[in-house]
């Protein structure tokens, strides 16, 4: 579904991301990781469109959309949350899922209806969805960390992707919200049948979803592959899980 | 509980009270009453026409004077030296602010914060000094005075008419554009389309990637801005008697913006609040005093340090206030 070949941005000499390749097939859950500073979320930015690549290409089911705009990459399907909690504050939480929808549909050029009017039931289910229906009209702003996390799930789910992409989607949370984040992201996943894309330096919260892990080591990938082969590298052993 | 409210308020249709509440002006208030009203209304519309950047789309701009200049100019131009009637003068002055505001706006939508403010101030700048200097078409520095009033004599066979003058009559015309102005002002900023500019105001990253061309749809609002200041330009010209070159300068661009901020820009109607506050103020108290501008900056600094929200956002928060206390 999602190819990423030979992929290498610089900042200002400072290499990010250094010839990454990797694969996600249709339907698999499958991780980044790497310690802080490996090139997770540029490879993320590469991928969604916020940073163009030196060099590489990113092939979105048999499409090049290597320097495509964000805008036109989220209308391809491909969903994103982002690593700092990144929703509308002074919109209420209906409205931000709304936004998304009006958007989404192709509402956006109605500059002549009223928009309170529209997708009720759609964004209510949605709301209902990812636990957030009972806050439906607080200001996104005033939200716990955590459920503004879950509003941003909300806003990528909103755009119907076949491909999520999460960036640290438990980062910052205490150990009980880590797990029921991580059950209703699988859930999710499974009821929309979704491929999923994420970073997560929860290693536990990692082995315990990905069908597929990558692990970015100074913007390089030092191994790809299941779980299982993945644990037992000793090139990853060295590098990350012999931080633990 | 705001965001109830803010529904309920929603339904109450406060353009058409506004404008029964403003229309017996000329019957119970003196010529200057009206003199005034006019003034309130047309400063009204330009300032809820940044507004539309200012506190939708959170754009600042400092150049929104250029659209209305060239509103004032297309329409005087149109009406004085080509005897061309205000029914066709006033939409043609829409129609040219906002042309100007799309070639403009295509260059400033590429930058961002204060690089496009001061982008906007340059394109009203270069709008200054060819209206300056383009003495044939724009009358120079001598500008373009006598700019005639619309044909208004069918209103005095109305009933109760009959004893206005032009002054009064002209009070009616533009109470009823600015008013029709104002309705589409709001019904745009309450649409889709407002809330898409809302989600650009919060947070244009994360609207890019709801699906949004930010750079798009600043692009159609700086147009609109553009169209609402052009109109309220045109009514100016004429309400002015005349088109001045320093109807464009910058200056004025900070002074409607004051009305906006004093008003309260998260407010629909906190602009035209703030110019009705602005401009009443100006005439009382230059009524007294000289010093104008010494207020004015005193204001300011109650205002930004005491009322952030301005007029309106500290009603709104003194009514929560009372609303909470008696809950509690």
């Amino acid at each position: 579904m999602l190819e990423v070949a030979g992929l290498r941005k610089t900042f200002a000499g400072f290499v990010a991301v250094s010839d990454v390749s990797f694969t996600v097939e249709t339907q698999q859950i499958a991780a980044v990781i790497g310690p802080n500073g490996a090139g997770k979320s540029t490879l993320f930015n590469l991928i969604t469109g916020h940073l163009q690549p030196d060099s590489g290409t990113v092939t979105l089911d048999a499409k090049d959309i290597t320097g495509v705009l964000p805008h036109q990459i989220c209308r391809m399907g491909i969903g994103r949350s982002f690593q700092r909690t990144n929703i509308f504050p002074r919109l209420s939480v209906f409205e931000n899922v709304q936004a998304a929808f009006l958007t989404h549909r192709g509402r956006g050029r109605d500059f002549w209806s009223r928009s309170e009017t529209f997708y009720h039931a759609d964004v209510e289910a949605l709301l209902a969805q990812i636990g957030l229906l009972e806050h439906a009209r607080s200001l996104a702003g005033t939200l716990s960390y955590g459920n503004q996390k879950q509003l941003e799930l909300g806003l990528a789910l909103a755009s119907d992707p076949a491909l999520l992409l999460l960036d640290e989607p438990t980062a910052g949370m205490s150990a009980t919200e880590t797990h029921d984040t991580i059950a209703l992201i699988e859930k999710i996943a499974g009821e929309r049948a979704l491929t999923l894309l994420f970073t997560e330096h929860d290693m536990e919260v990692v082995f315990s979803i990905a069908q597929k892990i990558a692990v970015l080591h100074q913007g390089r990938l030092i191994a790809d592959g299941a779980p299982q082969d993945v644990r037992n590298d000793p090139d990853v052993r060295r590098v990350y899980l012999g931080e633990h | 509980m705001s965001a109830l409210r803010t529904r309920f308020a929603g339904r109450i249709p406060w353009t058409l009270i506004v404008f029964l509440a403003a229309l017996p002006v000329p019957w119970v208030g003196s010529r200057y009453d009206t003199f005034l009203a006019t003034q309130i209304a047309i400063y009204a519309l330009f300032a809820l026409s940044l507004n539309l950047l200012l506190g939708l789309t959170g754009l600042v701009s400092f150049g929104h004077v250029a659209y209305f200049g060239i509103g004032a100019y297309v329409c005087g131009i149109l009406m004085k030296t080509l005897g061309v009637p205000f029914i066709v003068a006033f939409p043609a002055s829409g129609l040219g602010a906002g042309l100007f505001a799309l070639v403009f706006g295509f260059f400033c939508v590429r930058l961002t914060k204060i690089y496009f403010a001061m982008l906007t101030l340059a394109f009203s700048q270069i709008v200054w000094a060819v209206c300056f200097k383009w003495n044939d078409v724009t009358g120079g520095d001598q500008g373009l005075p006598d700019v005639p009033f619309p044909d208004l004599h069918w209103m005095a066979s109305l009933p109760g008419f009959g004893h206005f003058r032009i002054g009064e009559q002209f009070y009616f015309l533009t109470l009823v554009l600015v008013m029709l102005c104002v309705a589409a002002l709001r019904r745009l900023s309450q649409s889709p389309f407002g809330r898409v500019l809302t989600t650009i105001r919060e947070n244009p990253e994360r609207a890019a990637f709801i699906g949004v061309n930010v750079r798009g749809y600043e692009l159609a609002a700086f147009t609109a801005a553009g169209i609402f200041a052009g109109f309220s330009g045109a009514l100016f010209g004429i309400f002015n008697r005349g088109v001045f070159a320093d109807y464009v300068f910058w200056a004025k661009s900070a002074d409607v913006m004051i009305m906006a901020i004093l008003g309260g820009m998260n407010h629909f109607w906190g602009p035209a609040i703030g110019a009705a506050v602005l401009t009443i103020l100006n005439q009382q108290i230059t009524s007294i005093t000289e010093y104008w501008p010494f207020f004015l900056g005193s204001i300011l600094v109650i205002l930004l340090f005491v009322f952030p929200g301005g007029i309106l956002g500290a009603l709104d928060a003194g009514w929560n206030r009372l609303v909470n206390r008696r809950h509690a």
